[in-house]
């Protein structure tokens, strides 16, 4: 796995747009005009390409040479931990920050120049930024009076925006008389009505409670995909990234770590950050020993010698972590006995178990290993009584090496 | 004992103090101003008519009582000079509110835009002059705009004027006292609605289209209004009711309702008509005074 785009670049296509009461997104009136007189952009350009972008705040680096290629009709999360400059790419992509090294192109057109009023992308602020004087229709219609657009059409654009959010009827209130999730969705009417091309969301869930979090995904998900518009979200909860996006680009200390689909990032991660970052991970540090047929044995300290399911041989001697995810790894009562014949089939360790954490749809085990290594396993309660184990009973640990992964540091 | 028992009784003492304040210092002596505003003037000690005698008994009151009439309102409404004054200090209070506004306004605004480390030295700035008298700063003044006094001879030195010109007992000096003196009570209130401000609305406007200039006027100015209105009537209600400004730096020609009242109580020694000037002033101000009132409640609302 490289960390190369290229390979793991999903491409959500649009479908044609359900609902006729919104075209997919159109070029931006100021753009097309302002784009006009530059050559057309070559036909296999992406929509959005940001090349070597550095951004500098002091002396502290907060974007640190991200370059990166969103296509028209992704759903394109950042996802990192606050301060890893996710935030900062978005607000240079708005224009609220100007890079001071590399490029961003709009449809092949370098946007530095474009000042944040007359690019055609428009912003959900994380507070979402409501004007607190205007009412519901105001705000929405705030973006659509700037651009000159005829107030019958506003009237009709408007109504179309409040049936899309679903807000029918909350036209006249101001925003302090709406709930937070109402909030939420005149702040995604407020930027969708312009039709931008590109649609940036910051932590646009971050303010909601859970439950409506989830709602709110999903409906996000299927506006996107009815309009076609491309949707760049910044967030920090992984879940919300991978249940989202089409791709996500992971990034820490202001540099991109991986760009990949949700399932990439969390089944090939490419290093041991991103793995302990997304999701929840098993580590066994050791040492490159020999490989055959395709499987490489790595002594580790923890767990002995562990057979990965590897490709590439690393020179002997590397150090490395094997990563295996809690839900692959398994326990019995006894070893399993291995298919097929031709050297160690599973890896099995032996431990006893000293915490168990009963979550409804899942079980999660801490088993602590003869070496006093801690190794997580959940499975999953498929049928309603289970033969659980106990805490403190005496188990075998054992993943298959095709669900190992071998991550370099 | 629960925290409520603790909180209740002193809460509820100290939620008569404003009120008891208001009537020990504004409605007693209102009282007191309008009973004498129904008097009449008498070379007396006190000079008018009628005392109420406590001691009298009940036919000695209700005669006193008879003897209060509204004369002294009449004279107002029937004579131009107190109509005018009170014009005069309605134009002046305007028109320099005004001039106030478009003064403390930039700088309200320049100030809330400041990095956070140099607003409080802005706010210094702006307070500084109140710790020199107030008197002091008006006969500075006076020092500044005299026949040979500093703003005419940097004009005459930058050879702007080939003579002297008279500042001083204009309306221009007094609009330029007034200003002076009062710009603080229009910022700070400003200052305090602009600071306040998320920024990330005008992030917001931005993004949607709005150049500055728009972004300025249709969502920072009309959220400040409520600091607006404050400042505003800050000033107007004050300098409606302005006696010692116009007195040292205004001509004589014109005068403003303080004045006026100034002469009818010390210079006619008509208590009554003074008395009556002040109660139809303080009722030309009880409406603004309602008007901010409500502002400052929406501003509460608001936060």
């Amino acid at each position: 796995m490289t960390e190369e785009q290229s390979s793991s670049e999903v491409s959500a296509e649009p479908d044609a747009p359900e609902s006729p009461a919104i075209e997919p997104a159109k070029p931006h009136a100021v753009a097309v005009a302002a784009a006009s007189s530059e050559p057309q952009p070559e036909p296999d350009m992406p929509l959005l390409r940001i090349e070597g972008v550095v951004k500098k705040f002091g002396n502290f680096r907060a974007v640190d040479g991200v370059s990166l290629d969103i296509r028209a009709g992704e759903f394109f999360a950042l996802l990192g931990p606050s301060g890893c400059g996710k935030t900062t790419l978005l607000r240079m992509l708005a224009g609220f920050e100007i890079p001071d090294e590399g490029r961003i192109l709009l449809n092949g057109r370098d946007i530095a120049p474009v000042l944040p009023h007359e690019r055609p992308v428009n912003m959900m602020f994380q507070n979402y930024a409501l004007f607190p004087h205007l009412s519901v229709r105001d705000n929405i219609a705030f973006g659509l009076k700037r651009a000159g657009m005829a107030r019958a059409d506003i009237n009709t654009r408007v109504a179309e925006m409040v049936a899309l959010v679903k807000l029918e009827g909350m036209e006249k209130r101001k925003p302090d008389q709406l709930s937070g999730g109402q909030r939420q969705r005149v702040a995604l009417a407020r930027s969708l009505a312009r039709r931008p091309q590109v649609l940036l969301l910051d932590e646009p869930l971050a303010a909601l409670d859970k439950k409506l979090r989830e709602s709110t995904q999903h409906e996000l998900m299927e506006l996107q995909n009815r309009l076609g518009m491309t949707f760049i979200v910044v967030t920090h909860d992984q879940d919300e990234a991978m249940t989202m996006a089409s791709r996500i680009g992971v990034m820490d200390a202001g540099r991109l770590e991986q760009v990949a689909t949700p399932r990439d990032l969390y089944e090939t991660p490419t290093s041991r950050w991103i793995a302990e970052f997304v999701g929840d991970v098993n580590l066994f540090e050791g040492q490159v020993g020999a490989s055959e047929g395709g499987r490489l044995a790595v002594s580790t300290r923890d767990g002995g010698t562990v057979y990965v399911a590897e490709p590439r041989t690393p020179p002997a001697r590397t150090a490395v972590s094997v990563a295996i995810r809690p839900e692959k790894v398994k326990l019995s009562r006894r070893a399993p006995v291995a298919e097929g014949s031709g050297g160690r089939a599973f890896n099995c360790l032996e431990g006893v178990i000293t915490e168990v954490s009963y979550l409804g749809g899942l079980t999660t085990y801490k088993v602590k290993l003869d070496s006093g290594a801690v190794v997580r396993s959940s499975m999953a309660n498929t049928t309603r009584i289970v033969d659980a184990y106990s805490v403190s009973q005496r188990v075998v640990v054992w993943f298959t090496p095709d669900d190992c992964l071998v991550l370099e540091q | 004992m629960s925290a409520r028992r603790i909180f209740a009784r002193p809460a509820r003492y100290a939620a008569i103090a404003p009120y008891l304040w208001m009537v020990l210092f504004f409605l007693v002596p209102f009282g007191f101003v309008l009973k004498i505003a129904l008097s009449q003037t008498a070379i007396a000690q006190p000079p008018y008519v009628p005392l109420f005698d406590l001691w009298g008994g009940r036919e000695a009151t209700r005669a006193a009582l008879e003897q209060l009439s509204l004369d002294n309102f009449r004279l107002l409404i029937s004579d131009n000079l107190y109509i005018l004054s009170y014009l005069r200090s309605l134009t002046v209070a305007l028109l320099s509110t005004a001039i106030l506004l478009l003064i403390g306004y930039p700088i309200a605004y320049g100030m809330a835009r400041l990095p956070q480390r140099w607003q409080g030295v802005a706010m210094m700035l702006v307070i500084v002059p109140f710790w020199t008298s107030f008197l002091i700063r008006i006969y500075a003044w006076i020092n500044i705009l005299q026949h040979d006094g500093l703003l005419n001879t940097v004009l005459l030195k930058l050879h702007l004027v080939s003579a002297p010109l008279v500042w001083l007992s204009t309306d221009t000096a007094m609009y330029i006292g007034i200003v002076y003196s009062y710009l603080p009570f229009m910022i700070l209130p400003l200052f305090a609605t602009l600071a306040k401000q998320d920024p990330a609305l005008l992030e917001a406007a931005a993004d949607l289209g709005a150049s500055p200039r728009q972004a300025f006027w249709q969502v920072t100015f009309p959220l400040s209004l409520p600091g607006v209105g404050a400042g505003a009537l800050l000033c107007f209600i004050p300098i409606v009711g302005e006696f010692v400004i116009p007195d040292l730096l205004a001509g004589s020609n014109a005068v403003m309702i303080g004045q006026t009242l100034w002469l009818e109580f010390f210079t006619n020694r008509d208590w009554p008509v003074a008395s009556a000037v002040a109660i139809v002033l303080l009722v030309l101000l009880v409406g603004p005074l309602l008007l901010y009132e409500r502002v400052q409640h929406r501003q509460l609302e608001q936060r």
